[in-house]
């Protein structure tokens, strides 16, 4: 079907702000699973490496390792690979929800290495002063390190979150819908370069408003 | 009381930090563990209140064992300890009042315990009005209160000082002993110093113990210490042991100088055995806030008993050096070191 028949802005209230729409909801949804599992990757790798809170040599390097193997998967490989575990979490291998299971894979590792960095960053004379009054182990994990870091953690997940959003538009070209399946669909393959490029001007705003929103909370914090 | 015994400290690796440590600190004791760096000084201190382990030998504090402690007992223990270190180790987010309340909101005190107890020791160490700023805001010598405040929250017995001045210049390091002093005093805490520099051990602690590679090459009262210069504090102030003349008698007499007329003993002792003698060496040295006068004269054998029998009299510190390097004193006297 060619778009020749509508204008720039029917094709863009109805592709392209749905698929915005549909990005948003990817990125937030992948986002906001990614750094949960991403604080439990990084706050073990933390205290389970030698003279952590709960050293454990063992959990420390098979984490690691698994953390390694799943950054080295470029992206779409790794979102056609696990598409047998996709289909078993959400039933289906296409569409937004199923985009979430690999992009939520793919990033969790990312915040897990940001978060273990911003809490090993913590000043280890921080940990022993908490020891020093007595506090429990938990208590150095959130009252200590996790507060010292928190703006460390912050510019990270903005770094993570600019880096997912890169990501679900990959995950377009395989079903995933949102901005880059249809940059890609009625965009590229179309030959309209009104629908690609304003999608990419949507990117780019998206990405700047990342930064300065993520950077605005930064300086509060700090 | 801490009482040590025997301790042996090994690390991983198979390295001795501590060997065959024994020593006592009474309740209300100031105590000092002095010692260059790598002495294992700290590593000492760190075993009081188990945050490193020890392999052998005894640390028993109020009588229990800290290595039969599991990690509830520890934390108690700990809570008790106050602890402060030299790079202040404050949360650089935080106010003032926050860093101060943590160790009670770790303990989960209720908020009305919390201000009241923070308020009181931000008066104690003079900085109620900084409450609400952040440690980068402050100097070092504040950030050392607000660590101290932070420390004796849980009413602590014991404070343990790890180098807690060796950042500070001498001003404040002397401010921050007083405030460490006028605390001892009331409330009869414990104060254990560590720390490399012999004016804060003079300054501020009754008792020392010098570590040298992980051993105790001198311990006891500090006026005593210094009397007897031991080698390992020689070699702490980076001095030379002086030259003695080879001929005559060497006395070494130690006495306070409280007031004017204690500085003429030397005058008088010349005129009344009607006998000059050279001073060889001599040294006023402040101790806990009293002047002490430290001299070495040379006597010949025809006046020597009549010396020793002035200083007797006048119930004085001496004891007679001898020729080769040799520390171990000829006489000791009487003890009449405390006041």
């Amino acid at each position: 079907m060619s778009l020749a028949n509508f204008t720039f802005a029917d094709i863009f209230f109805k592709l392209v702000v749905p698929a915005f729409i549909a990005t948003v909801r990817m990125v937030f949804i992948a986002g906001v699973l990614a750094t949960f599992f991403g604080f439990i990757i990084g706050i073990v790798l933390v205290v389970t490496e030698k003279g952590g809170l709960y050293e454990n040599r063992i959990v420390n390097r098979v984490l690691d390792i698994i953390v390694n193997i799943i950054r080295s998967f470029p992206f779409i490989i790794l979102m056609v690979s696990i598409i047998p575990l996709t289909r078993l979490i959400v039933g289906t291998s296409i569409g937004e929800a199923a985009a979430i299971v690999p992009l939520t894979i793919a990033v969790s590792p990312f915040i897990g290495r940001i978060i273990q960095n911003a809490l090993k960053e913590v000043d280890p004379s921080l940990v022993e002063a908490a020891k020093s009054f007595g506090a429990s182990r938990p208590q150095i994990i959130w009252r200590i390190m996790f507060k010292e870091s928190v703006p460390a953690i912050v510019s990270g997940l903005i770094l993570a979150i600019i880096n997912l959003l890169g990501a679900t538009a990959m995950a377009g070209a395989i079903g995933a819908g949102g901005l880059g399946a249809v940059a890609l669909t009625y965009g590229y393959q179309n030959f309209n370069q009104e629908v690609m490029y304003s999608i990419c001007v949507i990117l780019v705003i998206m990405v700047a408003f990342i930064q300065y929103f993520g950077e605005w909370i930064y300086r509060k914090l700090k | 009381m801490i009482e040590i015994s025997n301790l042996k400290k090994v690390w991983e690796d198979g390295t001795v930090t501590l060997e065959d440590i024994n020593i006592t600190i009474g309740d209300g004791d100031v105590y000092a563990l002095v010692g260059r760096s790598g002495a294992g000084k700290s590593t000492l201190l760190r075993c009081i209140n188990g945050l490193t382990s020890y392999q052998e030998g005894s640390i028993k504090v109020d009588g229990r064992e800290v290595k039969d402690m599991n990690e509830r007992e520890l934390r108690e223990l700990r809570r008790h300890a106050g602890m402060i270190f030299q790079h202040f180790s404050l949360l650089e987010r935080q106010t003032v009042y926050q860093n101060v309340a943590l160790p009670m909101k770790c303990w989960k005190y209720s908020k009305e315990e919390q201000e009241k107890r923070v308020m009181e020791l931000l008066d104690l160490v003079g900085l109620a009005d900084k409450k609400d700023a952040k440690p980068r805001n402050l100097s070092g010598g504040q950030k050392q209160r607000v660590a101290i405040a932070r420390a004796l929250t849980m009413d602590a017995k014991y404070l343990l000082c790890d180098e807690a001045t060796s950042a500070l210049d001498p001003k404040t390091t002397s401010s921050i002993l007083d405030l460490l002093l006028e605390i001892n005093k009331k409330s009869g805490i414990t104060i254990i110093i560590v720390t490399h520099q012999m004016e804060v051990v003079r300054k501020a602690c009754e008792r020392a113990c010098i570590l040298e590679q992980g051993v105790i090459t001198a311990e006891g009262p500090v006026e005593e210490i210094f009397f007897d210069k031991p080698d390992s504090l020689l070699r702490l102030l980076g001095e030379e042991r002086r030259e003695l003349p080879p001929s005559g008698h060497n006395i070494q007499i130690g006495h306070p100088l409280e007031c004017a007329k204690d500085g003429l003993l030397l005058n008088e002792m010349a005129l009344e055995l009607n006998y000059a003698f050279p001073i060889i060496d001599g040294q006023i040295l402040e101790y806990r806030g009293r002047n002490l006068g430290m001299f070495t004269i040379n006597v010949d054998s025809e006046h020597l008993d009549a010396v020793k029998r002035f200083l007797d009299d006048r119930s004085l510190e001496w004891r007679e050096l001898c020729c080769e390097h040799d520390t171990s004193a000829v006489h000791m006297f009487s003890d009449s070191e405390e006041a």
